[in-house]
């Protein structure tokens, strides 16, 4: 391209000329260095500050790698001493293996994404799409639900699951999100459905097409942004749970992840941070992942809920 | 702005539609699909609140079947001292640590607006702690961090200070936890730069024509226009930290301690509700809790037409 340029115009290329244009030389040439300056400045303030908000994260991932009498001496983030013991011990330091945690957890994950995904987004189709008596009353009412607090039904919650004999079980963290209680979900479907064009799902209505069809042929895959949002924060919630998951997991089988990291403090002895950074580690290795991965969502999510 | 400009909406919207042909039959679909969140509804949300509110009228230990006595719970948490200071603990870390975390959100959603550089992964590593911030794990390493022989002190004692145990100090414990609220400033943040996003580039070269400086524009359009979304972290983080139970239930080991110094409020309900038994006093404890959130979320709403710019 630069070559055809060359053949055919020799006067300044059309870019060139708009630039200068826009950006008179004599008057930018200070201020462009000023703000040069200023600019790196800034990314150099903002690097900084960003490891220093990161640095004790970075120094637990560094710190499960030193032996245990390092720890407390080394500040640094490079290990003078490399060792994978920690996490072989912190693996094996508790009554179970860790693994055996990391399944509870995954399995109340799993019921959870599963409840959410499904029973949120029927309740979100009925709420944005469907006419029915009392409708804003409802709506309303699962708004409401949204804000109120947990800790005003814990009590009878606990009570009713004993009485059912499900303490200890998974079925206390798994049914309510099947029966859509996390109606903060509801609220980010009905939105994103609100944003699906009616004709879709009249055209489909006027071919004779039923509501679940609609349901699950037209807005779901449509919705797959939201979906994906909600499977998201549902994980990273679910797997950092640990007010719901103390309260109706007590025996050690039973425990989840943060649970089970808990009561290292109880079983072992406060010199040996090695073995507890190693599983801390490993408990927030799922988040990260779904950090990296699902950043969009995240950002989308957190912005698009916040604000209209 | 979320749920809570939709639940000052859903009156207006009231309006009686004509049925339509098509949405003939809709009612028994409605049935189907919103069957489990009604039942959702009503067993674990609704009936649980009903049950509560019986409960913080009796005295129930779970073995045996509750006993009416009236109003002596609540008038029991008036006298309750753990109680008066744990609502005092849980206040001081509210009023302190949401309006610093916001200040620090608000500050950096300033600096990362318009067009920096490397915007997304400034936005990310100061988001990432939002997103571990209430982990068990995140709260061990707080314990770590500003222990005895911690980070910090380590950090401290190059400059030839001598530091203490944060966490077991009754001074500073309280201090530590804060600490942690602030530094999980990334999502309000992310709340602020798009809300930041919003404001029409056009009021800036307008202003900038009238002459206005870079501190009047901020001042005048910047500010006035973001205030609906300040009001809305406000409402939402001072919820959020009236309700923190983790990170205070693991770095003291679930006691509250040292001298109660981080015993929040629903730390007690749970020690109260679920160590000693005393179900009914928790479920007292729990509605005073939703009328002191619900109470701060009204005087907020009411204080904000004071503050608060609705441009439209």
């Amino acid at each position: 391209m630069t070559d055809t340029v060359r053949d055919h115009a020799p006067s300044p290329t059309p870019t060139v000329v708009e630039l200068s244009e826009r950006y008179p030389e004599p008057e930018a040439k200070p201020s462009y260095w000023r703000s040069r300056t200023r600019s790196i400045l800034k990314h150099v303030a903002l690097i900084a500050f960003g490891l220093v908000m990161l640095y004790p994260l970075l120094w637990m991932v560094a710190s499960s790698f030193k032996p245990d009498a390092l720890i407390f001496r080394d500040t640094g983030l490079i290990p003078t001493e490399f060792t994978w013991s920690n996490y072989s011990d912190g693996w094996n330091a508790l009554l179970h293996p860790f693994s055996h945690y990391l399944i509870n957890s995954s399995i109340i994950v799993f019921g959870s994404l599963v409840g959410n995904l499904v029973s949120c987004s029927m309740a979100a189709y009925a709420f944005a799409r469907l006419e029915f008596r009392g409708r804003n009353l409802w709506f309303a009412i699962m708004l409401m639900s949204i804000m109120l607090p947990i800790h005003v039904i814990i009590v009878p919650q606990y009570i009713l699951f004993s009485e059912l004999n499900w303490i200890n079980t998974f079925l206390p963290l798994i049914v309510p999100k099947l029966l859509a209680t996390d109606a903060f979900f509801i609220f980010l479907m009905v939105q994103f459905f609100r944003g699906i064009p009616r004709e879709l799902d009249e055209a489909a209505r006027l071919d004779g097409c039923g509501h679940f069809r609609i349901y699950f042929r037209i807005m779901l895959p449509l919705s797959l942004p939201a979906l994906a949002t909600t499977a998201i924060f549902t994980f990273i919630w679910t797997w950092n749970d640990f007010f719901s998951q103390l309260i109706f997991l007590t025996r050690p089988d039973m425990y989840t992840v943060p649970v089970a990291l808990r009561t290292f403090i109880d079983a072992t002895s406060e010199s040996s941070w090695g073995s507890l950074f190693a599983m801390s580690i490993v408990s927030l290795i799922p988040i990260f992942l779904v950090f990296l991965f699902g950043q969009k969502y995240l950002v989308k999510g957190i912005a698009t809920t916040g604000i209209k | 702005m979320s749920v809570v400009s939709e639940l000052s909406q859903v009156r207006k919207k009231g309006g009686k539609r004509k049925p339509s042909a098509l949405h003939k039959g809709d009612g028994k679909a409605a049935i189907f699909f919103l069957g489990p969140w009604f039942i959702g509804l009503v067993l674990i949300t609704a009936g649980p609140m009903v049950a509560s509110a019986y409960l913080s009228f009796t005295d129930y230990s779970l073995l045996e079947a509750p006993n009416w006595i009236g109003l002596e719970n609540y008038t029991r948490m008036f006298e309750d001292p753990r109680l008066i200071n744990a609502l005092k603990v849980t206040f001081m870390y509210v009023l302190i640590s949401v309006p610093l975390q916001l200040a620090a959100a608000l500050a950096l959603a300033l600096v990362l607006d318009r067009g920096l550089r490397g915007l997304a992964i400034y936005r990310s590593v100061y988001y990432l702690p939002s997103l571990l911030g209430g982990s068990v794990a995140i709260a061990l390493l707080w314990r770590q961090v500003f222990g005895a022989d911690g980070l910090v002190n380590a950090v401290l004692a190059w400059f030839g200070v001598e530091g203490q145990g944060w966490v077991s100090h009754p001074d500073y414990a309280l201090g530590t936890l804060m600490i942690l609220n602030i530094w999980t400033f990334g999502a309000p943040m992310i709340i602020f730069l798009a809300g930041l996003r919003q404001i029409p580039q056009m009021y800036y070269e307008a202003a900038s024509i009238d002459g206005a400086s870079k501190w009047r524009q901020f001042r005048s359009v910047t500010i006035p226009l973001l205030t609906p979304i300040i009001f809305f972290n406000l409402v939402l983080q001072l919820i959020n930290a009236f309700q923190t139970f983790t990170q205070a239930y693991v770095v003291s080991g679930g006691t509250g301690g040292p001298a109660d110094s981080t015993m929040f409020y629903t730390l007690y309900l749970y020690q109260k509700g679920f160590a000693s038994l005393d179900m009914g006093y928790a479920s007292a404890m729990a509605w005073l809790l939703l009328a002191i959130v619900a109470g701060m979320t009204a005087v907020n709403f009411l204080v904000s037409k004071y503050w608060v710019f609705y441009n439209d």
